[in-house]
């Protein structure tokens, strides 16, 4: 169990600095790239925990893709270079209300692990028997497409409407804009692409004739 | 004592893992350079040792020697680690290849979400690098990477729930057991043709190499490195390319199995059915780069979202409700 406990606390120590270090670092960019790192960590937690289908679907929704959109977000505002006030100097305003939000998720944290801990089945709302001899990812499927169907096609629905509502927002019809239509490049035909025409000498021809 | 133990036997198996990945990366370059040489009707890298055999050990000195030039206003700490990022992930992801059913570092159960995941890690090698730089066209071909990497993973992911649907498992080995009596590559066809195709695009080889496309974008984000970086890079980016073609033949090709279970084949070891796979692949690679030109990015990203995506997204229907109706699903092996 040793070897167990030293990379147990090998990656919590390295989640936990990584997450203080996303708040407290100066760069936004050093901060996404500590927020991987923390992500990168509690995957490999996951996988310690032998939940291993978590863990890599944790590395490949946020780290492979989530992540990888707010690294470019960030790049292009380039806020790494801001020197407003809003970002140094000033005290910031935020203080009282991030400090009542954290105490909340700091109890409801309190409650949920420490009751869990007091008693394995104290806080949990339902009664499924997890079955230990199959793989985490065919309990996972067995109880999220048979008893929980509803909520996972509800939460899927929910996805796409904000990815078409996102797109609905932003979209605006340009006028005078060259876009390559691939149905009218194949339809060309030889009749109406080329012509053939008799070039006097020293008299030239007009393309538009 | 007894970890001590343990921990040095795994550690041999990892050099012996790596050290002849390496040795593989740099003959495939070579390899990579002299179809190209041979198809342009050119002789390719031969003066170098036999057939030019060590012209990458030779490149690959050369850049050691090389000074390491870091323009003075990169972000230094991110540029360093880009190259190191690239070349550690395509190496990791090895640990789970198998070359035959016990020829394999780590069994373990999730092994194609692993290589997914791996491989959609690769982008961040690219993306620290282009920003790093502080420079316009690494910055540039850094966007153009990350939006392109992305977009293909999608497909390729959708084409590994394909494969999976029929298999069963996520366990590499049985993916490749599950091709025993008919490889994938046939039933499958279209879906093996997309993912080679973006399996081009995630690696990004011509006619994908649009973070690198030198007409436009000098060097893309390799430009301001030099020496050894480079030389990382470049290696990493090769390491890359045979991880998918092992990729590609495990999830098609029936990975370590012989094309038929009859004498003249099967006497054969299982690890060169597996290496030659990856070789053919790669040759297929290798062709590729003498023979398209090179995309233009809107029609990279149109083949991507409108062509590829709903139409494995139509193929995971089709095999789903073909799998269903026979009532050929993969059940109780597990």
């Amino acid at each position: 169990m040793l070897a167990h406990a030293i990379f147990f606390y090998f990656f919590s120590i390295l989640a936990i600095f990584s997450a203080l270090m996303v708040i407290t670092s100066r760069s936004t960019v050093n901060s996404v790239f500590f927020l991987i790192l923390d992500f990168i960590s509690v995957g490999c937690l996951f996988i310690m925990v032998g939940a291993e289908f978590l863990g890599m679907i944790l590395l490949i929704v946020y780290v492979g893709a989530v992540a990888v959109l707010f690294l470019f977000v960030v790049m292009m505002l380039n806020v790494a270079q801001q020197k407003q006030s809003w970002f140094v100097g000033q005290k910031s305003t935020h203080i009282p209300s991030g400090l009542i939000v954290s105490v909340l998720i700091l109890l409801e944290l309190l409650v949920v692990v420490g009751g869990w801990k007091y008693k394995e089945n104290i806080m949990s709302s339902s009664n499924l028997v997890i079955d230990k001899s199959i793989t985490n990812t065919h309990s996972i499927g067995s109880v999220m497409y048979t008893d929980y169907i509803l909520y996972f096609q509800l939460s899927g629905v929910i996805l796409l409407l904000s990815m078409v509502g996102a797109i609905i927002l932003t979209y605006r019809k340009r006028e005078n804009v060259k876009t390559q239509s691939y149905l009218k490049q194949i339809s060309r035909d030889k009749a109406s692409a080329v012509m053939l025409k008799d070039v006097e000498s020293n008299k030239g021809v007009k393309i538009d004739d | 004592m007894e970890y001590l133990n343990t921990l040095i036997n795994e550690i041999y198996k990892i050099i012996f893992l790596v050290i002849p990945i390496l040795v593989s990366v740099a003959m495939i370059v070579w390899l990579d350079r002299r179809v190209w040489g041979l198809i342009q009707k050119r002789r390719g890298p031969n003066v170098v040792g036999p057939f030019g055999l060590f012209q990458t050990l030779a490149d690959a000195l050369k850049y050691i020697f090389k000074e390491i030039i870091i323009p003075a206003s990169a972000n230094k700490t991110i540029f360093i680690l880009a190259p190191i990022i690239t070349m550690t992930l395509a190496l990791v992801a090895w640990a789970v290849i198998p070359l035959s059913e016990t020829l394999v570092l780590s069994n373990i159960n999730v092994g194609i979400l692993y290589l997914f995941a791996i491989s959609s890690l690769g982008v961040y090698g690219i993306i620290m690098g282009g920003w790093a730089s502080n420079s316009k066209y690494p910055f540039l071909g850094a966007i153009r990477s990350a939006a392109q990497m992305v977009s293909y993973e999608v497909s390729i992911g959708i084409i590994i729930i394909n494969v999976l649907l029929c298999v069963g498992s996520l366990n590499l080995n049985d993916i490749v057991l599950a091709q025993k009596n008919l490889w994938y590559v046939i039933p499958l066809f279209p879906m093996f043709v997309v993912f080679f195709i973006s399996a081009l695009a995630e690696t990004n080889r011509p006619p994908f190499d649009l973070p690198e496309a030198e007409a436009e974008l000098v060097a893309g984000y390799q430009t301001e490195y030099s020496g050894m970086m480079y030389a990382m890079f470049w290696l990493g980016e090769y390491a890359n390319i045979l991880l998918m073609c092992a990729m590609g033949s495990i999830l098609f090709l029936g990975g370590w199995l012989p094309p038929l279970d009859i004498y003249p084949f099967n006497v054969v070891p299982a690890p060169f059915w597996m290496i030659f796979k990856i070789l053919f692949l790669f040759f297929l690679f290798a062709i590729i780069k003498a023979i398209v030109p090179r995309y233009r990015y809107d029609q990279l990203m149109r083949l991507g979202w409108k062509v590829f995506l709903p139409f494995s997204l139509i193929y995971v229907v089709l095999t789903a409700s073909f799998l269903l109706y026979f009532d050929k699903l993969p059940k109780g092996s597990f």
